[in-house]
């Protein structure tokens, strides 16, 4: 009977035969499963998609309708403490743009086994706030610039220092690692700065207060607002901002399900395979919240456009368009004048190969019936011989 | 203690501002301080307001003091005798107008009988708030407030009676009500401003029933009797204007019958309407493409002059003649003379409109609907008493829109129609519906309006009742014949040798980028080949450079205006536009070299 199924296995993929397999009731006789196989195979060639029909303008569309009925406002959640989530139409544009600058990112992060018990709730609070970023500023009370010798005196702030478990030390070691060009004297309850070099202006003391205020002094850089959260069982923590590098460092994260919504960092820590279904997930999880239904394979189409060059790359006229060969196709999407003076410049052929190009002079476009060619050589007719 | 701002300018602080407050009002009131000024007192952020500033919308309300207003029976009477106005009331301290911040410190009545102690103002009428179409709306407070917006806008397109004087006047695409009517359920405000003298539509007997399938989607169907008794006829004029311009050197236009030989000269069937001065006589009747004014230009001095050029040399034909669609019976004449002094002729064309299917017409409840059958009288359903109605509307209209008014203003309509008297339909202050199904069943039908009909064609009684009343329907200026248009082949843009755009230009329908990408989707690639092809030209190509050759026809030669006569040069089928964009490369300075390639 395996022998049955292992002919087949190059003509139908891995997960239909599994599926055979599982769900093959027992004592099922040889004809009967050759006709099972032939039948399987049968359906599977008929929904194959033909050559020749344009996937591209129909993935296009199927996303584009459902987008006119996306509201194009934030939805508020009934939660209570959830944050800010883009949602809807806005998201669905910022993830195919490729924008590298979210407006609001999110991680979710996923602990490792004793954490995610929530048994040390002061475990799980300590770790939040190992994660929250706090700068400089939230742990001083006063900056203050002495003109007489140009030093900075920052007045620390006990009681918050003890919240995140800071000693002056670790300040000072921040401070000299972020900030250059300036000693740091520690004075128990405030830190002088006196700056290097013997020339020092007013103004560039001023910069260097400015900097210092948002020096990170514990904490990942980026995130901004830690929140744990029970989602079914276990306990994770939802971040705003992202910064996924560095989180899955951490030892208490369990690094095979923390994610972001940011589809660069993504790409970045993960890779390129890994962007791509982030994309999908994404972009599937804004249609599936507003209640339409998009099928899956036009998103997986538009997500495969956007990665097959290496990187991750918007549809935008700077991403996925200009990487397209025809010179007409990419000027009559956008800047048409500089891309023809580019074109002219170099002296780029455009072959005509795509839709664009083909409907622009009026010649059949290589979609569909026109797909095809003669193969027929016309012969004179014997009358005019 | 409270803070003080006038104009959002801190003056200084009070002890007690609740008392302050009443006090600047009571001051106001008496006209001691300006009555401009308006107080509020927000408690919460412990403030008092004061505002003088231009510019405010304010509404005048009904000062209440202990649960009794002070407009009382003698101000009416004495308002309807005037013997006082409207500034009396405010200089008495009867009605004070408030703006938006102030009315936060009121609590307002609707109506008299529900005043309380607490209440502090009385609306003057609730119909106020709302504007003077939307007052027109009968029964208005029982739709909902899109339809009411919809409803407003409606009327404002429908046809009437818009000036007595229209015989004189030349207004460009005036349309006339024939047989316009009065409202049977109708409001005060139809009263206030003289709605009587410049009626719009017309009381009409309407059913609610689904007939045949031809009423689906907003259509509704007519009874062609009462189309030809008169329902919904209209007239349209339009005028065509002619001016004799003056030009540089003494040349000047001339409104005559133009010669066989002047340039442009149409066939003489066009001007055979003209009389002896070029214009046409009235109640000709004209259609498309005849000339009703005949005028004839001087040259043009951008053609080449020739060297003998005869003294009176050709004048071009610049006549007034029909556009495409056009037609009617010339109405009325007017000759006379613009500003300038130059001679301006105004021929006026009238078109009698009688119902088709297309027309548009609407209730005055945002309902609006495209004819879409004309039912012979016979053929209608009609109820035992041989009545038929005039309209027939579709049921599925009624539940997504909510607009109960429509169905109750057909009560309304029908106990005014049976009673003889005018039912009075005012937002907010209507007859109550109760009171109208009584007069309905003491006028002998049933009181929930609905009656037994019968099947026009079979004879057979409908087993459900259907619901039948009057309604006043009007008749919106969208009309088919204005609409209409075809196009096969045509006239074609000079620059991109493309169909033209627009009705008046007989232009076609523009196939865009969408309507492409549908046939891309589809794969049908010929097709889409096939309606691009509208400016399709042969262009020769050199084979050589790349470049648009030129194709000599009197010689039957091709050559390359690079390079030169002993050349490759071969013909290739592309869309003008294309060329043109060929062209627009070359005048940039870049070199569109074209590759050819055999299609076989």
């Amino acid at each position: 009977m395996p022998d049955i199924i292992s002919e087949y296995e190059d003509k139908l993929p891995p997960k239909i035969i599994e599926d055979i397999k599982i769900n093959l009731p027992k004592g099922t006789s040889d004809t009967k499963l050759r006709k099972i196989m032939e039948a399987t195979h049968e359906e599977y060639k008929n929904a194959l998609v033909n050559p020749g029909e344009s996937v591209g303008i129909i993935a296009a569309e199927s996303i584009g309708e459902p987008g006119t009925q996306m509201t194009l406002n934030t939805f508020h959640f009934a939660g209570v403490a959830e944050m800010n989530v883009t949602l809807g139409l806005p998201r669905i544009i910022e993830i195919l743009d490729g924008r590298k600058e979210l407006e609001n990112p999110m991680m979710e992060i996923y602990l490792k086994k004793p954490y995610a018990a929530g048994k040390k709730i002061e475990d799980l609070k300590s770790l939040a706030l190992q994660i929250k970023e706090t700068s400089l500023k939230n742990i001083s009370n006063e900056f203050t610039i002495n003109i007489a010798d140009f030093t900075i005196e920052i007045k620390l702030d006990k009681d918050k220092m003890k919240e995140i478990d800071i000693t002056n030390n670790k300040v000072v070691d921040a401070i000299s690692k972020q900030l250059k060009g300036y000693n740091v004297k520690d004075n128990k309850d405030s830190l002088v700065l006196k700056a290097r070099s013997k020339e020092d202006t007013f103004n560039e003391a001023y910069k260097a207060k400015e900097k210092l205020k948002n020096i990170t002094i514990k904490g990942i850089k980026g995130i901004s607002q830690v929140l744990p959260v029970k989602r079914e069982d276990e306990f994770i923590i939802i971040t705003s901002g992202s910064n996924l590098a560095e989180v899955l460092q951490l030892e208490e994260v369990d690094s095979y399900r923390t994610s972001t919504n940011n589809i660069f960092e993504i790409e970045h820590v993960l890779g390129i395979e890994a962007a791509r279904q982030a994309i999908i997930n994404e972009i599937f999880k804004v249609i599936e919240s507003q209640g339409l239904n998009v099928d899956v394979r036009h998103i997986m189409l538009v997500a495969d456009t956007m990665c097959v060059s290496g990187t991750v790359k918007g549809i935008t006229r700077y991403g996925v368009v200009s990487e397209k060969s025809s010179v007409l196709a990419r000027a009559s999407f956008e800047t048409p004048i500089k891309h023809i003076i580019n074109a002219a410049l170099v002296g780029e052929v455009d072959n005509l190969d795509s839709v664009v190009e083909n409907v622009m002079i009026n010649q059949p476009v290589p979609i569909g019936t026109g797909m095809t060619s003669l193969v027929v050589k016309a012969q004179p007719s014997q009358k005019e011989k | 203690m409270a803070e003080v701002y006038l104009n959002s300018k801190f003056v200084g602080n009070v002890d007690n501002p609740l008392e302050f407050v009443q006090k600047l009002r009571d001051e106001r009131r008496k006209s001691i301080i300006p009555q401009n000024l308006n107080v509020y007192y927000n408690e919460r952020a412990n403030e008092v307001l004061l505002e003088t500033s231009k510019g405010r919308a304010r509404r005048p309300l009904i000062i209440v003091k202990e649960g009794i207003p002070l407009l009382t029976e003698r101000h009416i009477k004495q308002l309807e005798k005037n013997e006082i106005s409207w500034s009396d009331l405010i200089k008495q301290g009867v009605i004070e107008y408030l703006d938006a911040a102030e009315e936060e410190n009121t609590l307002v009545a609707f109506f008299e009988n529900e005043l309380t102690l607490e209440h502090t103002h009385l609306e003057i009428t609730p119909l106020a708030m709302l504007g003077y179409c939307t007052s027109l709306v009968p029964y208005g407070n029982f739709n909902q407030s899109t339809r009411l917006n919809a409803g407003s806008k409606n009327q404002k397109q429908a046809l009437g009676f818009y000036a007595s004087n229209f015989a004189v006047r030349m207004d460009m695409d005036v349309n006339l009500l024939h047989y316009s009517q009065y409202p049977i359920v109708n409001t005060i405000m139809h009263d206030i401003s003289d709605y009587s003298k410049h009626t719009s539509g017309q009381n009409i007997t309407i059913a609610i029933m689904s007939y045949k399938g031809y009423n689906m989607e907003d259509a509704i169907i007519l009874n062609k009797g009462s189309i030809e008794r008169g329902f919904g006829r209209s007239t349209y004029y339009r005028p065509s204007v002619a001016e004799e311009l003056r030009y540089a050197g003494g040349l000047i236009d001339q409104i005559c019958t133009p010669d066989k030989d002047v340039k442009g000269y149409k066939t003489e069937k066009d001007y055979r309407f003209l009389e002896d001065d070029g214009i046409i006589y009235p109640e000709a009747k004209v259609k498309e493409g005849d000339v009703v004014i005949g005028k004839t230009s001087p040259p043009r001095f951008l053609s080449s002059m020739e060297e003998y050029s005869l003294a009176s040399s050709t004048r071009r034909e610049s006549s007034v003649n029909l556009k495409h669609g056009e037609e009617g019976i010339v109405d009325f004449v007017m000759i006379t003379e613009n500003e300038e002094g130059n001679r301006l002729i105004q021929v006026r064309l009238r078109d009698e409109r009688v119902p088709e299917i297309g027309d548009k017409f609407t209730s005055r409840h945002g309902q609006k609907g495209v004819v879409g059958l004309i039912v012979p009288q016979s053929d209608m359903p009609f109820s035992a008493n041989g009545i038929v109605p005039d309209l027939i509307f579709s049921p599925h209209g009624i539940p997504s829109r909510m607009t109960i008014s429509h169905l109750i203003e057909m009560i309304a309509g029908k106990v005014g129609a049976l009673a003889g008297r005018y039912v009075n339909g005012t937002t907010f202050d209507a007859e109550p519906e109760e009171r109208l199904r009584k007069e309905l069943l003491s006028l002998g039908f049933r009181e929930s309006g609905v009656e037994t009909l019968y099947n026009g064609q079979t004879g057979e009684q409908y087993q459900a009742k259907i619901y039948i009343g009057s309604m006043y329907y009007l008749k919106l200026k969208h009309m088919v014949a204005n609409k209409i248009h075809s196009r096969a082949r045509g006239p074609i843009q000079l620059l991109t040798r493309q169909p033209t755009e627009g009705r008046a230009k007989e232009g076609g329908l523009r196939l865009g980028e969408m309507e492409k990408d549908t046939f891309v989707a589809h794969g049908a690639s010929l097709l889409l080949k096939e309606r691009f092809d509208s400016d399709r030209t042969v262009v020769p190509v050199c084979e050589n450079c790349g470049i648009i050759a030129v194709k000599d026809n009197f010689k039957n030669k091709s050559y390359c205006p690079i390079c030169g006569e002993n050349v490759e040069i071969n013909d290739i089928e592309i869309s003008y536009a294309f060329k043109l964009m060929l062209d627009e490369f070359k005048s940039l300075g870049i070199y569109p070299k074209l590759q050819l390639e055999s299609k076989y």
